[in-house]
């Protein structure tokens, strides 16, 4: 996956990396956020590109979420490529209607393309309940817009490069507690394809499907369960929409046992959806029923101990995928 | 100034044509009259079902949206609200495309995907009508943030109403392009009513344009009801835009003489208040009384310009009524750019 020009780096410099590369190679892309120029953003994701591109190109905006994402839609909609950060993807509820009533569905009426990016940071950290939501399965159910959310640096750097060649309005989300998360990045032409997972790590037993922050945490329980001779093969999803069932069921037909394993709430997630999809194809292959993991359907809570019961981890993944397997036996 | 200013008795002191050149001021005159005869046309069809879904009709309102238009080429951008009619057309929407969307036909503007509020043509600079209260207006300060950022000298216009002047998002944008310097001009086409609700009883403070000078932008009221009176104010607003001053906020005071959709049998105004308007206030009799008087306009003129509406609105239905409808296969065709690689949708 890599070539001479990739490097070591965090996956919130990576972001950073593919953006400034497609910024000097495209004028066309303006950044608008809060406290962007002088900060580089919340989370170090445009650390620098203020100095670099200018006040035109990176710009400080009021704290009018509407506004910003309205600017972004209506400038793509002639000729510009905005990213609209939002530095929190919780954020993105002051904007709604411009996201879900706008962007989305500008080209299903007119075939206008809108490429705007829509970056925040989301997942369970501490802060609380109206920092912390898990809203990607929100943005899926929405017609019209994709939804991007890498877990590696090397992905984030692909897919904003990708997201800033395409034609279509992206949310982009990026785990809090994968802000400093190591690894490679591509060069300047690794772009990782919307629609495109990745198989992490191949085995015979079990698929585990995950994506965001729950893709190491499966990695995790991966190596544990190899400790006792179980094989997990896990997918990581990278972009929620498109979401690419046919590498999952490919997977699933070979392992005939799935478990579905996202940070965000079991109720009503895009894991749902994967499950689902996978019985109606497969349900005479499976040899277990598809099993998920996901957050208890509660708020964000403050105290550690709280948020700690809230958060998928590793264990559960493990779990579960000992408990298809066993159903198996 | 008050929320609603213009008399709603008194005498009218007329249009003044100082100034304008007779025959762009008969073309306004025309495309007034092609508005009127449009939504006359529409409107019972859309009551009989022929037209899906109803409609806003922004009858009585012509003149804000052709003034405002008068000064904007095919380059500016315009966007507008639920009740844009006029303003797709004023920006030069062909009244076919228009027509057929209403009816839901595939040579519609939208492909029979929009609807009456979801009217664009991006070739002469209209980026939609917009459902959503407010919202056009966000539309037009994009364009106009990338209009600004390419420095190419032209503006956009985004129109709402005086509901959408109690909504934060307004705010947010007027904001926005007033601390940014775009080239916007944002136009208030205040009607008097929210739907059914009185600007009074929804809105304190003095004006919607007293409300907008607070965001440090130059904000004037005008009596929306004299064509040239928008005209000569967004002008102003255009060379200002244009010369990189940044944005402009326009009150027009306007009355619809029609109900909030097409079939209302509101009980909110009166049938004297509603016939005051359309009698002394109507901004197609006014723009002709003027001509009249000022000897750029007789009788036969005017005849002329009615005929050449109602011919391109009957073409316009002839048009629609004969274009075949989408194709039903084509539901979830180009929702975006990739192909989703959904499951069970086919």
């Amino acid at each position: 996956m890599t070539t001479p020009a990739s490097k070591r780096t965090t996956l919130s410099r990576a972001y950073r990396d593919g953006l400034a590369e497609e910024m000097a190679r495209d004028d066309r892309i303006v950044v608008m956020g809060t406290d962007l120029y002088e900060r580089g953003g919340h989370w170090a994701q445009v650390t620098n590109l203020g100095p670099q591109f200018g006040r035109d190109r990176v710009r400080n905006a009021p704290i009018s979420e509407a506004a910003m994402v309205a600017a972004g839609v209506g400038a793509a909609m002639n000729g510009l490529r905005p990213v609209v950060d939002l530095n929190f993807l919780d954020f993105a509820f002051g904007a709604m209607d411009e996201i879900v009533n706008q962007a989305a569905k500008v080209r299903y009426w007119w075939g206008r393309p809108v490429p705007l990016v829509v970056r925040g940071t989301t997942g369970f950290a501490g802060g609380g309940a109206q920092h912390n939501n898990p809203i990607e399965s929100w943005f899926c159910h929405v017609p019209g817009l994709l939804m991007a959310y890498p877990s590696t640096p090397y992905d984030a750097k692909g897919l904003i490069k990708s997201a800033m060649r395409g034609e279509d309005p992206v949310i982009f989300a990026m785990h809090k507690m994968q802000t400093g998360a190591r690894g490679e990045a591509g060069g300047p032409d690794d772009l990782v394809p919307f629609g495109q997972a990745a198989v992490r790590r191949p085995g015979r037993d079990v698929t585990v499907v995950t994506y965001g922050v729950m893709a190491p945490k499966s990695l995790a329980a991966a190596e544990r369960l190899a400790a006792d001779g179980i094989e997990a093969e896990v997918i990581d999803l990278r972009t929620l929409m498109p979401l690419d069932l046919d590498t999952v069921e490919e997977s699933v037909r070979r392992t005939r046992t799935l478990v579905v394993a996202a940070e965000d709430y079991r109720h009503g997630g895009v894991g749902a959806e994967i499950a689902a999809a996978m019985q109606e194809t497969l349900f005479r292959e499976l040899d277990a029923p598809v099993l998920r993991i996901g957050a208890p359907f509660a708020p964000v809570p403050h105290s550690p101990v709280l948020l700690d019961a809230l958060t998928p981890g590793a264990d559960d993944v493990e779990r579960l995928a000992r408990e298809v397997v066993k159903t198996r036996q | 100034m008050r929320a609603h200013t213009i008399p709603a008795e008194g005498a009218d002191a007329g249009i003044d044509l100082t100034g304008l050149d007779p025959a762009q001021a008969r073309d306004w005159l025309g495309r007034m009259l092609l508005i009127r005869e449009f939504e006359s046309t529409a409107g019972p069809l859309a009551t009989s079902g022929a037209i899906p879904g109803g409609m806003h009709a922004a009858t009585g309102q012509e003149a804000v949206a052709v003034g405002v238009t008068s000064v904007l080429g095919p380059e500016d951008v315009a966007a507008a609200s639920h009740r844009s009619h006029h303003v797709a057309l004023a920006k030069g929407m062909p009244p076919r495309s228009v027509m057929a969307e209403l009816y839901g036909k595939a040579t519609g503007c939208a492909g029979g995907r929009g609807g009456h509020m979801h009217l664009a043509d991006f070739s002469v600079g209209f980026d939609g009508s917009n459902g959503i209260v407010g919202a056009g207006l966000g539309i037009a300060l994009g364009a106009a943030f990338a209009q600004g950022y390419r420095q190419d000298g032209h503006c956009a216009a985004g129109f709402f109403g005086d509901g959408g002047a109690n909504t934060g998002r307004v705010w947010e944008f007027v904001n926005l392009a007033a601390a940014w310097k775009l080239p916007l001009i944002v136009v208030c086409e205040n009607n008097g009513y929210a739907v059914e609700t009185p600007v009074g009883d929804a809105m304190a403070g003095e004006s919607v344009a007293d409300r907008a000078s607070g965001f440090g932008l130059p904000a004037v009221q005008v009596d929306g009801q004299d064509v040239a009176a928008v005209h000569r104010a967004a002008a102003q607003a255009a060379d200002r835009a244009r010369a990189g001053e940044g944005p402009t906020f326009i009150e027009a005071l306007t009355y619809r003489h029609l109900g909030h959709d097409i079939g209302e049998r509101g009980q909110y105004r009166t049938t004297e208040e509603v016939e005051w308007w359309q009698s002394n206030r109507d901004p197609i009799a006014r723009m002709r009384a003027a001509l009249e008087k000022s000897g750029d306009l007789d009788e036969a003129g005017f005849a002329e310009l009615a005929a050449a509406a109602t011919a391109r609105v009957k073409d316009a239905v002839e048009y629609a009524e004969s274009s075949p409808l989408p194709d039903p296969a084509t539901v979830a065709d180009g929702v975006t750019g990739i192909p989703l690689q959904l499951r069970g949708t086919q």
